[in-house]
């Protein structure tokens, strides 16, 4: 798969091609009418989706429905844990990223096509099958023993069914988008000023840390954006791998399901716009960074 | 003094063929010849940013061949000058200071005086994205200098100025090189400049490299390896 933006989820720091493309024009339709009404009419309809979408969840609550629930305690502990594991999964994510896209970016090795195509797994793969692969790899017999149990008896942490889950469910496929989304931004740097750095006396990793980091933060913070948005909204490879249970694996997205699970409509769609504001925010960040990344 | 011993070095398809230059100290090396012949390549070769598949490359008498980029001591400007984004002009000539760990006050006084050659005192505390052509040229000369490298190796640094600029420009790299006195490659398609700063010449034709007289830049025609056009 090309590394386009769109295969960085459409999240991409690459805002970038706003720089780079074509100069737009005013909007003259002139005597081009059917070109214009039709391409018009086909863009018109879906970004009028979108804002019904949202127009539709925003009418089917109240401040009422919102404030009774941010106190259930439910809610409030899927808030609390939605925060805490999106970030660690994020910041993973990062940190398995930056060298993971400079590698990719910088240099041809045996095997970069496959690993290039490994890491658009998560990408596509249906997210159920992503939450079945992870249970099935945790409790696959090896040397008489599962990864489960060993991690139990050596390290003492359980993961299925755990808070531990949840952040390795959203990692598998946030970091995916994290790598992809950096790549763009590696690539978009002049690997010659890493070598001329070296020629002024720097290390790799002097040259790295002093030239190449410095132009790569905002797709730094852009990509760590993408993984959390990501996290935020995963669901299904937490509901299988996590499982969804109350004050323990719920998070907003399994909120969602159990909240409608038990009828509570109003709930569901209360803790859906929560959500959606967190979602917006996070666009606006990336917007924010898209424009500047080097 | 550079030797340069039967230095093969290969890109893509591309092969330079076993090459051969002594440059003595302190003189101003002009290389010539048309695009794709194999200047740039015989300079990166030199620089250690291309694998040399044979020959050697002895500086002061001291092999360098398999030497690191950051032991060769050499100072390199691109053809694209390659200039950090993120760093003014300042952060620029003190890059290499730093990373020698020279004291601040060191740093400040040489970066001053480096400006001041190249007459970009103005110009320290400016990103080097708001520079012009002309002032971005001077920097990227400022940096390769900056540490007394005993070597320096331009890449056509002067390719895409106006000419009023590249005659200004000319003066500037032949003071820094005498002020420094150290030995120095500049490729280059230009005449002009070569009969401005060269002490010697050699052109690259097809991949080979021949030492040439000053005086074939007398000729309207550009330099070959045969005959005194």
């Amino acid at each position: 798969m090309s590394r386009t933006p769109a295969a960085a989820g459409g999240l991409s720091p690459a805002g970038n091609e706003a720089s780079s493309g074509p100069a737009r024009r005013p909007f003259r339709p002139g005597s081009d009418w059917f070109f214009h009404g039709t391409f018009i009419g086909l863009s018109g309809t879906y970004t009028l989706l979108i804002v019904a979408l949202l127009a539709a969840d925003i009418v089917s609550t109240s401040p009422q429905h919102l404030v009774d629930a941010l106190t259930k305690p439910e809610i409030r502990f899927a808030i609390w844990l939605t925060l805490v594991t999106c970030t660690i999964a994020a910041v993973l994510s990062v940190v398995i990223a930056v060298p993971l896209a400079y590698l990719l970016s910088r240099h041809d090795f045996p095997g970069r096509r496959a690993v290039d195509a490994i890491l658009d797994i998560p990408v596509v793969l249906p997210p159920l099958v992503l939450g079945l692969s992870l249970l099935i790899l945790f409790h696959l017999p090896v040397a008489g023993g599962t990864l489960e149990s060993f991690l139990q008896r050596w390290v003492g942490i359980r993961v299925v069914y755990t808070p531990v889950a949840v952040v390795l469910a959203q990692f598998t496929v946030a970091c995916a988008f994290a790598v992809h989304s950096l790549q763009v931004t590696f690539d978009r740097i002049n690997p010659r000023t890493e070598l001329v750095a070296r020629t002024l006396g720097c290390r790799r990793g002097q040259a790295f840390r002093l030239v190449v980091l410095p132009q790569a933060w905002r797709g730094v913070v852009a990509a760590f954006t993408i993984a959390w948005a990501r996290s935020l909204g995963e669901f299904g490879p937490i509901l299988v791998f996590a499982g969804a249970t109350r004050m323990r694996t719920e998070v907003l997205s399994t909120s969602v399901f159990l909240e409608l699970s038990v009828g509570q409509l109003e709930a569901a769609v209360a803790v859906s716009l929560l959500m959606i504001a967190a979602a917006v925010i996070v666009l606006a960040i990336v917007r924010q960074l898209g424009g500047k990344v080097a | 003094m550079l030797e340069v011993r039967g230095l093969t070095v290969e890109s893509g398809s591309f092969r330079l063929q076993p090459a051969n230059a002594t440059i003595p100290a302190g003189r101003y090396c002009v290389v010539m010849g048309q695009t794709g012949s194999g200047k740039t390549t015989l300079l990166e070769g030199i620089c250690g940013l291309r694998k040399v598949t044979a020959g050697e490359v002895l500086l002061d008498g001291v092999d360098i061949t398999r030497a690191s980029l950051a032991a060769r001591g050499i100072g390199y400007v691109p053809q694209d000058l390659a200039l950090f984004p993120t760093h003014s002009v300042r952060q620029h000539l003190a890059f290499a200071l730093r990373l020698r760990r020279i004291p601040a006050g060191e740093i400040k006084a040489r970066v001053a005086a480096l400006a001041e050659s190249l007459e970009i005192s103005q110009l320290l505390d400016r990103s080097v994205e708001k520079l012009s052509g002309g002032e971005a040229r001077r920097v990227a000369l400022g940096r390769a200098v900056s540490f007394r490298p005993r070597l320096l190796l331009l890449d056509e640094p002067l390719s895409t100025v106006d000419e009023a600029t590249r005659d200004r420009l000319c003066d500037v790299l032949r003071r820094i090189q005498q002020d420094h006195g150290v030995t120095t490659i500049h490729v280059t398609h230009s005449r002009e400049e070569a009969r401005r700063l060269a002490d010697m010449l050699y052109v690259v034709e097809q991949g080979t490299v021949v030492a040439r007289p000053l005086a074939v830049l007398q000729s309207d025609h550009p330099p070959t390896q045969k005959g005194d056009s």
